[in-house]
């Protein structure tokens, strides 16, 4: 805002007012029904949008009149949630049926953007398919159900066993400690120069990811609930583990075993990392999620990369000091929800329904590298040998740990997320950073801390 | 009123009449700003007052004074108000004022066709859109970018400026884009300054040094004012090329008040509190328009 505000205000007014009285007209038609998703920055990768379109199809064929308009959303994760929450907060932009993450739902189901499922869930008989854990993905505090999941994914280490060969380190390679996998990092830093040893995703430029698949796979390590304490129902400061996580991650950036630090910054580093970097054989090991392979499948993937299945291996992230059960993972996952200002609940449901039925649901789960969460798609064959790794991946399940499904929670992600920054950018200590964040966590919880040293 | 009725009433009813007849085609525009700027700047001070969150309420309250309080209590906000002084003065005092005075003189002395082509290169840089001007000094800039393989191939030594000194990187790219504005104002500026008034210097024995001091500076005085003014409310409100170009980071070591706004408003979904930052960004402004209303105001 500024002093020249006033004429860029007025020009935004205008601009918005002819939008919306645009927009006014389809968002009451009554035939068509409105997704919203999230399309990758790399335009190339089509995975999701082709399954949607394939489902789309059907559903306008099985339901003569109906259309279905959809609303690709190409932006990182953080720009996507501003924008379908934006988008949610008024009828005539409201999409009928969003993909939410189940990072965000909580949050979004205490801003009452969300319509609750209950009733039709109710009698849909293939909720009984859905494996339980799933069903509460997207249940909310208040007891019910906001969202229908499609799948889930679960995190470990991927490496690069051409690589590790020219080290001398095993192609069965199984860490089972921190210390390890920083050592395994210095030989392969020692014999293969001009290779990046290790990613560990940090910083606020990779959102989400950072957070989950990089900090909360050290920190899960380090002990039970190091996050949010359930029993007190209040946010955890002070830990050891909280340090010791920030701790690992500058060891690996001080010591140049990750990516150059401006790239590990970079909003972009995901999609550098699953486009170039392991595809061309410049990182050795990759601390990453379960469903990498969408990205080299041969249609839609954007980088066919069809040797992957042979070069890469996977091996389950260690906790901090081999603590059982000796492997970390923590899953999320995405769901299919309406949102309250939608208006055609009845026939978003309906293509829900489609979505997520068992046919449907088995394409998107091979095509899509997901982790299956009904079990009659589980146990299909094509599901089975599908994608290479699922099997590892799947087995993750057991040890998975979720992220406290709390509204603060995406509040205190983001500030996990500048802890990390400010670790890797140099600009403080592990010490300093997590003292900081304490700070932060402290306002953004209401005082709703215990403190865990 | 109708013609009638205003011309049996009077001459006090005629003028009045009169005032109201010539308001009248003013009429829609003025209802059209009250509407589309009084509206949405009325709502954006009381938003500032509340707690209105993007996400994760159920509902917002108002909650007095207490998003500024915060403000002033929040070291990355304190840290954004000194990025924001220096990326001004750096940029827009130092930078595109001086260096826009540098061309103008230079280019009232320079052959017709290095004038046109200078003025063009210049002005293509205003020309182009700050986003794609982002984009384009971010690949300038990079660590694999034109700057690095110039400086390569010259051997010597690569920068990093985008990671390790990213607010004078961001603060060269303002001068880069802006500097073309300074130029057309003090062009217009010294092509006003008489020709005689500098001669009658030149023989009186003053240097070129004294008489841009005594004369020249003096005599523009008022479009140095109005070109420090816009320059400075433009650079305090810089977002699209600095979010191109470093998103604020890396840390917050280049993220000004536009860009600490954003990130509270719709990165962290704090609206109320993004609002209110962007209320002071707003009283910012309006402390350096009065200085140089002031400078302007004062006679030599």
């Amino acid at each position: 805002m500024r002093p020249t505000a006033p004429l860029t205000l007025l020009t935004a007014a205008v601009v918005a007012a002819g939008t919306l009285t645009a927009c006014g007209g389809s968002g009451s038609d009554r035939n068509t029904v409105k997704v919203a998703f999230i399309k990758d920055t790399n335009s190339r990768v089509t995975v999701r949008d082709d399954y949607i379109k394939l489902v789309a199809r059907q559903f306008e064929k099985a339901n003569p009149g109906k259309k279905v308009r959809l609303i690709p959303i190409q932006a990182s994760e953080n720009d996507y949630y501003t924008k379908i929450q934006q988008m949610m907060r008024s009828p005539k932009t409201a999409p009928d049926v969003v993909y939410e993450d189940t990072f965000l739902i909580n949050s979004d189901i205490e801003a009452g953007l969300l319509r609750p499922l209950d009733s039709y869930i109710g009698k849909w008989d293939d909720w009984s398919q859905f494996e339980t854990t799933a069903k509460t993905a997207a249940k909310a505090q208040d007891g019910r159900t906001y969202g229908v999941p499609d799948g889930t994914d679960t995190r470990g280490l991927w490496f690069n066993k051409n690589i590790f060969e020219k080290a001398g380190l095993p192609a069965d390679w199984r860490p089972r400690t921190w210390d390890e996998v920083l050592e395994t990092a210095r030989t392969i830093k020692r014999k293969v120069p001009g290779v990046i040893p290790l990613n560990v995703f940090t910083g606020k430029g990779a959102g989400e990811a950072a957070v989950m698949q990089g900090f909360e796979m050290l920190l899960y390590g380090t002990g039970d609930h190091p996050l949010y304490d359930p029993g007190a129902k209040k946010w955890v400061t002070g830990s050891k583990g909280f340090r010791d996580s920030l701790t690992f991650i500058d060891t690996v950036y001080k010591e140049k075993l990750g990516p150059e630090v401006s790239d590990a910054l970079s909003p972009n580093i995901q999609t550098n990392v699953a486009a170039e970097l392991l595809p061309e054989e410049k990182l050795a090991i990759d601390l990453d999620g379960s469903w990498l392979g969408q990205q080299w499948q041969k249609t839609g993937g954007g980088n066919p990369w069809p040797e992957w299945s042979t070069t890469l291996g996977q091996a389950p992230f260690p906790t901090q000091h081999g603590a059982p059960p000796g492997r970390v993972s923590l899953a999320g996952g995405w769901t299919w929800s309406v949102p309250q200002k939608s208006q055609q609940p009845d026939l978003a449901w309906k293509l829900i329904e489609t979505l997520q039925s068992k046919r449907n649901a088995l394409e998107w789960c091979v095509r899509g590298a997901q982790i299956a969460v009904r079990k009659d798609v589980a146990a299909e064959p094509r599901y089975r040998t599908s994608v290479p790794g699922i099997g590892f991946f799947t087995g993750l399940v057991e040890v998975s740990r979720y992220r406290p499904a709390l509204p603060a929670y995406p509040k205190v992600a983001s500030a996990i997320g500048e802890a990390m920054e400010a670790v890797t950018a140099d600009d403080s200590s592990p010490d300093r950073a997590a003292k900081d964040y304490d700070e932060q966590l402290k306002s953004l919880v209401d005082g709703h801390v215990v403190a865990r040293p | 009123m109708t013609r009638a009725a205003a011309e049996t009433a009077g001459p006090a009813g005629r003028t009045r009449a009169a005032a109201v007849l010539r308001w009248s085609p003013l009429a829609p525009a003025t209802v059209i700003l009250l509407l589309f700027l009084a509206g949405p700047i009325g709502y954006c001070v009381y938003i500032a007052f509340t707690d209105t969150q993007l996400t994760g309420q159920e509902s917002a309250s108002f909650v007095g004074l207490a998003n500024f309080r915060h403000a002033f209590g929040d070291a990355g906000f304190r840290n954004a108000v000194v990025l924001t002084l220096v990326f001004t003065v750096l940029s827009s005092l130092l930078g595109q004022n001086t260096l826009g005075l540098a061309l103008a003189g230079l280019m009232r002395r320079a052959s017709r066709p290095v004038r046109a082509l200078t003025g063009a290169v210049v002005i293509t840089a205003w020309v182009i859109p700050e986003i794609v001007a982002g984009f384009l000094l971010y690949s300038f800039f990079e660590r694999r970018g034109t700057l690095n393989a110039v400086l390569e191939w010259l051997q010597l030594p690569a920068q990093n400026w985008l990671f390790t000194l990213p607010i004078l990187a961001v603060s060269f790219a303002n001068v880069w884009r802006g500097t073309a504005f300074s130029m057309l104002i003090y062009s217009a500026a010294l092509s006003e300054v008489p020709q005689e008034v500098t001669e009658s210097a030149q023989v009186d024995g003053a240097g070129g040094l004294r008489r841009l001091w005594h004369i020249t500076l003096p005599m523009i005085r008022r479009s140095i004012g109005t070109n420090l003014m816009l320059n400075t409310l433009q650079t305090l409100s810089v977002f699209g090329l600095i979010w191109a170009m470093t998103r604020g980071g890396p840390g917050n070591r280049s993220q000004t008040l536009p860009v600490f706004m954003y990130d509270q408003a719709f990165m962290k979904s704090l609206i109320g509190y993004g609002t209110a930052v962007a209320l002071l960004l707003l009283v910012v402004g309006a402390l350096f328009s009065s200085v140089y209303l002031r400078l302007l105001r004062e006679e030599v």
